[in-house]
């Protein structure tokens, strides 16, 4: 298989598709974006694809709480065949609102309130990478590579969870706000976790967007001559993986 | 509530809009209150059985996050929209009942509000009205109030009215302008009668209203292309070409290759590379966000992006420039009506953070400006940047097309706001102009950009809905060619409005479309994928008469050539304004470093991240150059630069406004705006000579000559400024009648605030340039000339100098400096540059050290006299960071005179013309500005 196939899929409100699409296209998959309206009118369209991409944006304008109108379209729409992708072991990545699109629908534990702040926030984070059983970060984990840097752009990015032990306990956390003096939770999240995984590992929530830092000049401090983690490879470890199963 | 539902939600824990909403009432006086709970509410017309009860409560608590209650509190304030304001919770309600398997619900929503502490009787009903609800679009009642629900079975009268004017005298003519709020002058009025004696009948009540929105000030520009007559002396007086045209003939003889299209249609239009066209134009929307802020900003920039897709170019950024009152104004001190600044400010910025960012479009460049001269009339002025590929103009709606409209539905939203928007406002225009303002949908609009995306090639013509809606897309598009529309044909949001509602709504996220019978089939095929409405009201005649009927009851027939060119031209007075250019001795100022340090923290100077934080600036991934910048993202960038990810050319935007040269010398402030707006894209490395500029006027009352006069200064000003420097105005807008007349009869105007946007390409983003220091050891430089001009400077703002001289003078060597200066900054090798601007070289010097959290020791000054030095804020000048051996490097390419400051140090340290001050202190007066 040369280039996996991913569907990005878009929902009224939708609008960092096309940039998560550019980035997948960077790491090697061969990204379409697809209309929801589209999948839930043929749903069959998930088993031609290797990968599956919820995007970031404000779906139905975060109508009784960010992702919660997409979710219920999706779990009366194509429930099953989402439950499908994720059984077969397809990876799953959810950014921003895609994130709180998953856990609504239960794919992915705990769930997003609004930042601690009150209201929405758009600053650039620097993540770490715990060990943990995301297909997504494999090989990512702290030292093995530049901490990825890239930027939030949310209101309602809070994660809470009712047992965040047991959930790091059991390798769920797969990405954390790293804590320094340039560097800091952004929004209240509790033990500053940016990103959780199912347990099989295969679905991937992050509020960051990895998908705006795919090229060294899009950092802030490229004209000061920084060099930090891109985004990209988390999206290239996504790639690898989906070849490889 | 008789046999409904109601369910009440609540956060768990602290709800940070708590916070909001305490500090907000403390600020507006009301310290008795101690706290403010909020619930958010969801009111069903019919009872729910516990298995519907548990199925909607499934869907709309998050029980990790939320609480809910079907009981009904019994104290407590609530608040919900006014009937006709669209409400898309409860749309999304509805949908998401639909989808678990409850269809036909009726919903509505609301807010409950739990007030804590010391309270007096007058508290509460206070803080409902002045903070819980504004009561534009919102009602409030003590808990439990009793919803309204939208009435399916509504049905207005298909009528119209026969409006008797012809037999009218003037004075009769007037009290019908007053009681219809036509803002038409008598000459109008009389062209009216006479058109309709010469057609024999009388107008209809929706002819009148047409006439009224097409020949407004906001729609005609009559200011701008009036004759004008300056008085200047006793009895001599002579004409001067009108405003508009002086502009266009300025932009004209610059012959720039890179302009496509100035001054027509909805956007100016450029071309930097083969194959691509770029779209730019910037509006204001001041009157709405004056009565409600969130509603005003919100749609002024759902507007602005319109005109963009008007011009059939595809959005790629926003920017925005804001004014207001003081937001630490004394409460009890506002006049009668007017909102208190902080509040203004706060849903301001909401309202353009929630449209920019929920339509996914990256709010890049702007301003926000704080003077008591904006209590009354706050200024929002947003800007739209947009992309196509390069296609020869479309040709314009041809005889047979097809009048289509898509997007949103109409409503009652938004009635008559462009004969609003043309007048002055009162201490009751909150209430009467209730209907002026529109209610935004960004995913609405959002879903037109990627329809439009797909519909090259299927339409002749396009516009958008914006002041007068229909009235104005339609009647536009069918100038010289006619058209016949069915207005009982438009979908809408509810039933019941009146033909003329309908014609007129400003009801957002619709644009018109002409479209060939052939096309459209593959249009709405398009439209469908996307879930947007598409409907055909009529055709475009080619008779030249414009009819508007409601069923077969016509209800507006004129001949478009009275429509758009019988309006008389205005003929005004103006006395051009006489400032003294007299070079005044330097102000004196005693201690420097503690000025510096007033300066840094003036909130005109102050950081802005607060608000601009606010905003998604990442989106898309072509932000090179953000709004903020340096070694921790927390320093102001002088101009942003843009560039696709998948290019490495890019544009630039910069913005000038100095509304404090505007009240000294608007011809002068005219010209430094437009070097300022081209100062900031030359600084982070674009190409002086590709540049081309935007102008916005926020004035007074053009109808009295000394603002008149101003507004003539202003342009003379603009063009000198655009003829020096190769830079054609291709766009603008002016919005006048910025006044407030109090219920004390004084009347208060804005100071004379003309925003300038510069668009420039910049040839190569990978060495684009920011203002923050870089590297310790390097050298800094100040190029341009330094001579003593505090006229309007926040040096004498801040010493309260009533006569400070003249207005900073236009350089004749700017230009060739910039060009200069960019050759060499296109190298990549200046480490920094900075334009100098408000405050001078010292807070230009100290805001590099604060962005690049290096310090700087200056030891040498480009003037003898220190505050000149330091505070004056002569134009053309720029800091400069070069490495040491690249100074006889600079020097060479640069071709004049230049000083050498001193050096900078990695000790967190500005040492300036002998006082000392630390970085933490020059930090914190930047970031102590408002809250």
């Amino acid at each position: 298989m040369s280039r996996p196939r991913a569907v990005v899929l878009s929902a009224p409100g939708t609008n960092r598709d096309h940039d998560v699409a550019f980035a997948l296209d960077l790491a090697g998959a061969d990204p379409t974006v697809t209309l929801l309206a589209a999948l839930l009118a043929d749903p069959t369209q998930l088993q031609a694809a290797q990968m599956l991409v919820i995007a970031g944006g404000f779906s139905y304008a975060d109508a009784l709480g960010a992702g919660r109108m997409w979710s219920l379209a999706l779990a009366h729409g194509v429930g099953d065949a989402l439950q499908q992708f994720v059984a077969a072991g397809k990876p799953v990545i959810g950014i921003c609102n895609g994130f709180q699109v998953l856990t609504r629908t239960g794919l992915l534990p705990g769930a997003l309130g609004h930042n601690a702040s009150g209201h929405f926030q758009c600053e650039w984070v620097r993540l770490a990478v715990p060990a943990s059983r995301s297909v997504w970060t494999h090989g990512l984990s702290d030292g093995a590579v530049e901490p990825i840097e890239c930027p939030i752009a949310h209101g309602e990015g809070r994660y809470v969870h009712p047992d965040v032990a047991a959930l790091a306990a059991n390798d769920q956390v797969a990405l954390r706000y790293a804590i320094s003096d340039n560097s800091r939770n952004p929004n209240g999240s509790v033990d500053d976790i940016a990103g959780v995984c199912d347990e099989s590992g295969v679905v991937l929530g992050l509020m960051p967007h990895p998908e705006n830092h795919v090229l060294a000049r899009q950092h802030p401090r490229r004209t000061r001559g920084t060099q930090a983690g891109l985004g990209l490879a988390l999206f290239e470890q996504g790639v690898r993986y989906a070849k490889g199963r | 509530m008789t046999n409904g539902a109601r369910l009440t939600i609540r956060t768990k824990g602290a709800d940070p809009r708590s916070r909001e909403l305490l500090a907000d009432a403390h600020a507006l006086g009301l310290t008795e209150v101690s706290g403010i709970d909020v619930a958010e509410i969801v009111f069903f017309a019919h009872d729910l059985t516990p298995g519907e009860r548990a199925a909607m409560e499934a869907v709309l608590v998050e029980p990790l996050l939320q609480q809910a209650t079907w009981t009904v509190p019994e104290t407590g304030v609530e608040t919900e929209l006014l009937p006709g304001v669209t409400d898309p919770v409860a749309t999304a309600v509805a949908l998401a009942a639909h989808t678990v398997g409850l269809p036909g619900m009726e919903v509505a929503t609301g807010q409950h509000f739990d007030i804590h502490g010391e309270l007096q009787p007058e508290t509460v009903p206070a803080l409902a009205r002045r903070l819980l609800a504004n009561q534009v679009i919102e009602r409030w009642a003590a808990a439990p109030l009793d919803p309204s629900f939208i009435d399916s079975d509504a049905n207005a009268e298909q009528t119209i009215e026969q409006v008797a004017i012809r037999t009218l005298d003037d004075e009769a003519l007037q009290e019908l302008n007053r009681e219809r709020g036509l803002s038409l002058d008598i000459a109008e009025l009389h062209a009216i009668v006479e058109h309709f004696r010469s057609v024999g009948r009388e107008p209809t009540d929706v002819e009148l209203e047409t006439l009224a929105q097409t020949w407004s000030e906001h729609c005609s520009h009559k200011t701008f292309r009036a004759r004008i007559v300056t008085l200047d002396g006793e009895m001599a007086s002579t004409e001067i070409t009108p405003l508009m045209k002086q502009l266009r003939h300025c932009t004209d003889t610059i012959d720039a290759p890179f302009v496509r299209s100035s001054f027509v249609g909805n956007a100016g239009i450029l071309s930097y590379v083969p194959g691509t066209t770029v779209a730019v134009k910037a509006e204001t929307h001041n009157h709405p966000s004056a009565i409600e802020p969130f509603g005003g900003s919100n749609t002024g920039v759902g507007g602005v992006i319109r005109d963009v897709m008007g011009a059939a170019h595809h959005p790629i950024a926003i920017t925005d420039i804001l004014c207001f009152g003081p937001t630490d104004f004394p409460a009890e001190q506002l006049p009668d009506g007017v909102l208190h600044p902080r509040l203004i400010e706060s849903g301001v910025v909401a309202g353009i953070a929630d449209y920019g960012n929920k339509i996914g479009l990256p709010t890049v460049a702007g301003a926000v400006l704080y003077d008591p001269g904006y209590l009354a009339n706050p200024l929002v002025y947003a800007g739209c940047i947009g992309v196509a590929a390069d296609a020869a103009p479309l040709p314009g709606p041809q005889p047979g097309d097809l009048v289509v409209v898509l997007g949103g539905r109409t409503g009652r939203d938004g009635l008559r706001g462009a004969t609003f928007s043309s007048a002055t406002m009162d201490a009751s225009t909150g209430d009467v102009a209730g209907a002026s303002v529109q209610i935004g949908n960004p995913i609405t609009e959002k879903l037109l950009i990627d329809v439009m995306r797909e519909c090259i090639g299927l339409y002749t013509a396009v516009t958008d809905c914006g002041a007068g809606g229909l009235s104005s897309a339609v009647g536009e598009m069918a100038e010289g060619v006619g058209a016949d529309v069915d207005v009982a044909l438009a979908p809408l949001k509810y039933p019941g409005l009146r033909p003329w509602e309908v014609w007129l709504s400003e009801a957002q996220e619709r644009m018109v479309f002409a479209v060939p019978p052939a096309r459209w089939t593959c249009l709405v095929a398009v439209c469908e994928r996307h879930g947007v409405e598409a409907t055909k009201l009529g055709t475009f005649t080619g008779d030249g008469v414009l009819r508007v009927r409601s069923g077969d009851l016509t209800v507006l027939e004129l001949d478009t050539e009275f429509l758009h060119a019988g309006r008389p031209q205005r003929t005004m007075h103006a006395v051009l304004p006489t400032p003294s250019r007299t070079a005044a001795a330097a102000p004196p100022c005693s201690d420097a470093a503690a000025m510096l340090l007033q300066l840094l923290a003036h909130p005109n100077i102050a950081s802005k991240e607060h608000i601009i934080r606010r905003y998604d600036h990442e989106i898309r991934g072509a932000t090179v150059v953000r709004p903020l910048v340096g070694a921790a993202h927390d320093g102001h960038a002088d101009g942003v630069v843009l560039a696709e990810p998948s290019d490495t050319h890019g544009l630039a935007i910069g913005i000038g406004v100095n509304p404090w040269y505007g009240i000294t010398d608007p011809e002068r402030m005219a010209h430094a705006v437009v070097d300022e707006a081209i100062r900031n894209v030359v600084a982070v490395g674009a190409d002086p000579s590709s540049v081309a500029l935007l102008d916005n006027f926020s004035w007074g009352d053009p109808r009295r000559p000394s603002t008149l006069g101003e507004l003539v200064a202003a342009v003379r000003g603009c063009c000198a400024a655009a003829s020096a420097y190769r830079a054609p105005f291709v766009s603008g807008k002016d919005s006048l009648n910025n006044e407030y007349l109090g219920s004390d009869g004084a009347r208060h105007a804005v100071p004379p605030t003309l925003v300038i946007t510069a668009i420039a390409h910049h040839p190569n983003a990978d060495l684009a340039v920011t203002p923050d220091l870089k590297q310790a050891g390097d050298v800094l430089v100040v190029v341009g000339r330094t001579e003593t001009e505090f006229g309007g400077s926040h040096f004498a703002l801040i010493t309260g100098a009533g006569d400070a001289g003249p207005v900073p003078a236009p350089d004749t060597n700017s230009p060739a400096r910039y060009r200069a200066l960019h050759t060499l900054l296109r190298t990549g090798r200046v480490r920094a540059c900075h334009d100098l601007s408000e405050g001078g070289l010292a807070v230009a010097v100290a805001e590099m050290c604060i962005g690049g959290l290096l310090g700087a020791n200056i030891d040498t000054l480009p003037h003898a006299d220190i505050t000149t030095a330091l505070f004056s804020e002569s134009t053309g000048r720029f800091v400069c960071e070069i490495a040491p051996q690249d100074v006889t490097w600079f020097f060479d390419g640069l071709g004049e005179p230049v000083t050498v400051l001193g050096t900078v140090t990695g000790e967190p340290l500005l040492r300036l013309a002998g006082f000392d001050i630390p970085l933490d202190e020059l930090r914190s007066a930047f970031q102590g500005g408002p809250r």
